[in-house]
């Protein structure tokens, strides 16, 4: 069951018929959408409806489990990432993540941030001062760190370990970041600096967001699609889907009346 | 009115402000009725009684608007309970006014009766435009309760009589003061009652357009009738 609106917006990412499977379990079912470039998609639903699985495909993070299966086309920019014969690795530079518990390295806050620029660039140390400082600036954290650089990244608070998290993956400059329940861990605070974050970041990339919580998917998403039992029940504009959804099972799960 | 949420606090919140506007519903019909009364047997005693009530209809406004203030801070509706919320907002303040316009006519027929030549108008011509309006409320408010977006499009064609009506009935008062200019004064206070009748029957239509707002999410003020038909297919 697939539903789908017309969208104005140029795709930047398009799913056909994708099924998932973890063994027998068939945990993705026929799923079809468009995401469009330089805007942020949310993607809701109860736990176990498909939504982090789905978001883990657009990067094929499930590769690293062999009972993990994925069929079906993912298209970015015309190349499908399922079948793409290109290293894997370039494509999680292009399609960066960012999961619910900060994960930072153990390492400086420099070096957290220039550790995957050197996978992919050869910067002289001048250069990578700069992309440093631009990652941190982007992620809103550049003041807060500036004169400590060189300290442990795990010596930030939670929020900011976050924000250095999204630097981290801004910094190799992808095209898609992928964000898992970000600010789950975060206190309301840090929760509002993250979504301010989020909404600049869409200037420049596009942003794939899984939350449990709704008034975040509402506060921060131009789209929103509500997954169920790994169905896509509808997706359309966040406007549309919180003051008049298509489906009553949207309905019913934003207005709590799910039972 | 509403179906289960997972939270029951949340659904008794619903349901009682869902309540108290239809408990000012009722009191405002029941101050229209009397008005009318007081207007067809020229009774200073009825009309009195409304403008005495008058101070309820305002202290109910009052009570359901901070309900609601306090419901979307708390419990950020969304889709159906928001339209529903913004809806009853908006038929409150519509209620609030038709029970204003029920006291105008109440002060009118006052008027009336002191200038003394209440007996020479056609006042019981404002019978029937006067039934009209408060019968189309009490359908509003039916069809309000019931969220019955059929009976609201219905509504909405009604309205159109009154103003028919509203419109004879001032050609005949210009005759009536062509004829004996004594009776301008009299006749002035005849045309607000006229016209707080007609306002009457805009709140009603009012009342009528947020019903199907609630349940199609379409905003069809100031649309054309073909255009809310379609709306509530």
């Amino acid at each position: 069951m697939n539903t789908q609106t017309a969208m104005l917006e140029k795709t930047k990412i398009s799913v056909s018929n994708l099924n998932f499977y973890y063994g027998k379990f068939h945990a993705l079912k026929n799923i079809n959408l468009e995401i469009p470039e330089n805007k942020v998609t949310a993607f809701i639903g109860p736990s176990g409806c498909g939504k982090s699985t789905l978001l883990r495909v657009l990067n094929r993070m499930y590769e690293l489990y062999p009972e993990q299966r994925a069929q079906g086309e993912v298209l970015l920019d015309g190349t499908n990432l399922l079948t793409s014969k290109e290293d894997v690795a370039l494509l999680r530079a292009k399609v960066g993540m960012v999961f619910q518990k900060p994960t930072p390295f153990p390492m400086s806050i420099y070096d957290n941030i220039a550790f995957g620029v050197k996978l992919f660039e050869k910067l002289n140390s001048s250069d990578m001062d700069e992309r440093v400082e631009w990652a941190l600036r982007k992620a809103a954290l550049w003041t807060e760190v500036k004169d400590k650089l060189n300290q442990s990244g795990s010596s930030l608070s939670g929020g900011q370990q976050q924000r250095l998290c999204i630097a981290r993956g801004i910094a190799i400059k992808p095209e898609v970041l992928l964000l898992d329940e970000p600010c789950s861990a975060l206190d309301p605070i840090s929760t509002a600096k993250v979504e301010e974050l989020i909404a600049e970041l869409k200037n420049d990339y596009t942003v794939v967001i899984v939350t449990h919580n709704m008034q975040q998917a509402a506060r921060c998403s131009d789209y929103t699609a509500y997954m169920y039992l790994g169905d896509l029940v509808e997706f359309g504009a966040t406007e549309e889907i919180f003051f008049k959804p298509k489906r009553q099972e949207t309905e019913d799960y934003i207005t709590g009346r799910f039972g | 009115m509403v179906d289960k949420h997972l939270s029951t606090q949340f659904d008794s919140e619903l349901n009682g402000v869902s309540a108290r506007v239809m408990e000012l519903g009722g009191l405002v019909e029941s101050q229209l009725r009397l008005a009318i009364y007081a207007l067809s047997q020229f009774s200073a005693e009825s009309a009195n009684q409304v403008i005495e009530t008058e101070f309820r209809v305002n202290t109910m406004e009052l009570d359901i608007d901070r309900e609601l203030s306090s419901i979307i801070a708390r419990r950020q509706p969304t889709a159906r309970d928001l339209r529903l919320l913004i809806a009853i907002s908006k038929t409150t303040a519509n209620l609030e006014r038709a029970g204003d316009e029920a006291a105008k006519i109440a002060r009118m027929v006052k008027s009336i009766l002191n200038s003394g030549a209440s007996r020479a108008l056609p006042s019981s011509d404002l019978r029937v435009a006067a039934d009209l309006a408060s019968g189309l409320l009490r359908k509003a408010l039916d069809a309000f309760a019931r969220l019955d977006t059929t009976a609201a499009v219905s509504i909405l064609k009604e309205d159109d009589q009154i103003d028919a009506e509203f419109d004879g009935f001032v050609r005949k008062l210009i005759t009536y003061m062509m004829e004996d200019p004594r009776t301008i004064s009299a006749s002035l206070d005849l045309l607000f009652i006229a016209k707080a009748i007609e306002r009457v029957g805009d709140h009603a239509k009012n009342i009528a357009e947020f019903i199907i707002y609630i349940v199609k999410g379409a905003d069809v003020r100031h649309s054309p009738m073909d255009q809310i038909e379609s709306a509530i297919k």
